[in-house]
């Protein structure tokens, strides 16, 4: 068995200062590589705190973090990151937008139109490759922000709440097209959100954390079959894992029912 | 009618203001008997420019080309000033305090001092449209560089680029529109700075014209510079306008 793409062990973050927060405490988890992982919890639970010090944005105060197997020390070998407002770049076109990551790595843009054109027709982009990115729609912005994390064959794609942005029936077909995307692609994924649904939807495996200090309370393994149909939404079977992820919300006193 | 005045482009709605107020201008100095000495009739500023073409328009270039000298260089200097400000920390430590000191010095006040140190031809005239202009830009160019929202940060840190194309592809990029504002601003200051710089000591310029005319209190002569002045103040206006579209074509397309 190869290493694991992610390791964190007994893994911690403590802002500096008297009044320094307590980000991050104790999280122990091993992610292999290929799994779509969703990082669920309330605001100001860690997860994104966990995903930047991850991407090397961020570092960890103690325990030990490692992405394929060295310690994180700045952003790592091959992660590409997608972030909740797109950070598409206003001045070039989207195709040029996609190419970024190639052009910074000095490696030859024209090696990758084959590429290019094969994710913008993955995220049905073909016809605006030549736009720039305001004539574009919010969904159709963090298309081509995914695209661009997936142009140099990232082994690890990290999102940070890359639908929050978008609205609703929006954000269910982009749901749907990811799955589709990361089936073919197979990189591992860590995806931050704090729609319990989406989580389901898309993880193979949920990783739930409580806030303050951030903890990892729970790893689910969510077990149903790929592709999954928006609709599998509405299966018992999905109904289970999202009322137990919901009852341990209710347990931290996030959620509470009436009076 | 309403709908062919609204169809009017800014330019021509504008010049047509402009005619309206030359109107009520001439018609009110008839009327009211104002004296040439206080306030000339346009028609008289238009006759006098006419006459002597020529003439003015060899001191419009000496001025053209002073303020277009004092601007380019507080582009450049602006410019790299901004970049060391926004690049190192110890250089805004000990640099930011002493350019915002010594811009809260009316340089227009300096002017004199630039004739004892550069004499009475170009060079002094150029200095002060620098002066003027360049804080303009420093500022401005500063605030765009430090515009990079932090998400797009933090992706040309993942991307591991080098520092020459982060700064060349994303943060110059992103403080463009920005310094296109304070060319914009810096413009009409060095024209200021250029006209300061005659007014003190000069053979040349409109700003010259404008100081030995009102010697003789031929009023209708610093009318005739005013004029000139303000046609070349919009013309230079509206070319870093022109340049602004030219150079942000992403700016131009809109979502629908």
């Amino acid at each position: 068995m190869s290493v694991a793409a992610v390791q964190a062990r007994n893994a911690s973050k403590q802002y500096p200062g008297a009044r320094g927060v307590q980000a991050l405490s104790g999280i122990t988890t091993e992610i292999p590589a290929g799994r779509f992982v969703s990082i669920l919890g309330p605001s100001g639970c860690g997860k994104s705190t966990f995903l930047r010090c991850v991407a090397g944005l961020e570092n960890i105060t103690g325990g030990e973090l490692l992405v394929n197997g060295s310690e994180v020390q700045g952003p790592p070998d091959g992660v590409g990151m997608v972030f909740q407002r797109d950070a598409l770049l206003e001045w070039r076109n989207i195709r040029k937008n996609i190419l970024l990551p190639v052009e910074f790595a000095k490696k030859r843009p024209q090696d990758y139109t084959d590429k290019v054109n094969h994710l913008l027709d993955l995220v049905g982009l073909s016809d605006f490759g030549h736009s720039y990115p305001r004539e574009l729609s919010g969904g159709m912005r963090q298309r081509a922000a995914i695209c661009r994390a997936l142009v140099d064959d990232p082994s690890l794609l990290l999102m940070d709440e890359p639908f929050g942005a978008l609205d609703a029936f929006t954000r269910d077909q982009m749901n749907f097209e990811l799955q589709r995307i990361w089936m073919e692609t197979k990189n591992t994924v860590l995806f931050v959100t704090h729609g319990i649904s989406e989580a389901v939807y898309l993880g193979d495996v949920v990783m739930v954390f409580s806030p303050r200090p951030g903890r990892l309370m729970e790893t689910i393994t969510i077990d149903l079959p790929r592709p999954r149909p928006l609709s599998v939404r509405e299966t018992p079977e999905f109904g289970r894992y999202t009322a137990h992820i919901r009852s341990l919300f209710e347990e931290m006193g996030l959620i509470k029912e009436g009076a | 009618m309403k709908s062919a005045l609204n169809n009017l482009g800014m330019g021509a709605a504008g010049t047509l203001s402009l005619i309206i107020v030359f109107i009520i201008w001439e018609v009110l100095c008839r009327v009211l008997h104002v004296r040439d000495i206080m306030l000339p009739l346009p028609s008289q500023i238009f006759v006098e420019l006419w006459a002597d073409l020529p003439w003015y328009l060899s001191h419009s270039l000496y001025t053209l080309w002073t303020t277009l000298a004092g601007f380019v260089l507080s582009v450049v200097g602006g410019v790299l000033i901004a970049i060391g400000l926004v690049g190192s920390r110890l250089f805004e430590r000990f640099l930011y305090p002493l350019i915002i000191g010594f811009n809260s010095v009316p340089k227009v006040a300096l002017a004199p001092l630039f004739v004892v140190w550069l004499g009475t031809g170009a060079e002094p005239k150029i200095a002060i449209a620098f002066l003027i202009a360049v804080f303009a830009i420093i500022v401005d160019t500063v605030h765009g560089l430090r515009s990079v929202p932090a998400d797009v940060t933090d992706l040309g840190r993942v991307l591991r680029g080098s520092a020459w194309d982060f700064f060349f592809k994303v943060k110059l990029p992103c403080a463009l529109p920005s310094m296109v504002a304070g060319m914009k601003v810096a413009m009409s200051l060095a024209l200021v700075g250029a006209i300061v710089g005659e007014f003190v000591s000069s053979q040349r310029g409109l700003g010259y014209i404008i100081m030995s005319a009102q010697g003789t209190f031929d009023t209708v002569r610093v009318f005739a510079a005013l004029f000139i002045l303000a046609v070349m103040g919009l013309a230079l206006y509206g070319l870093l306008a022109w340049l602004e579209k030219k150079a942000t074509p992403w700016r131009q397309v809109h979502s629908d």
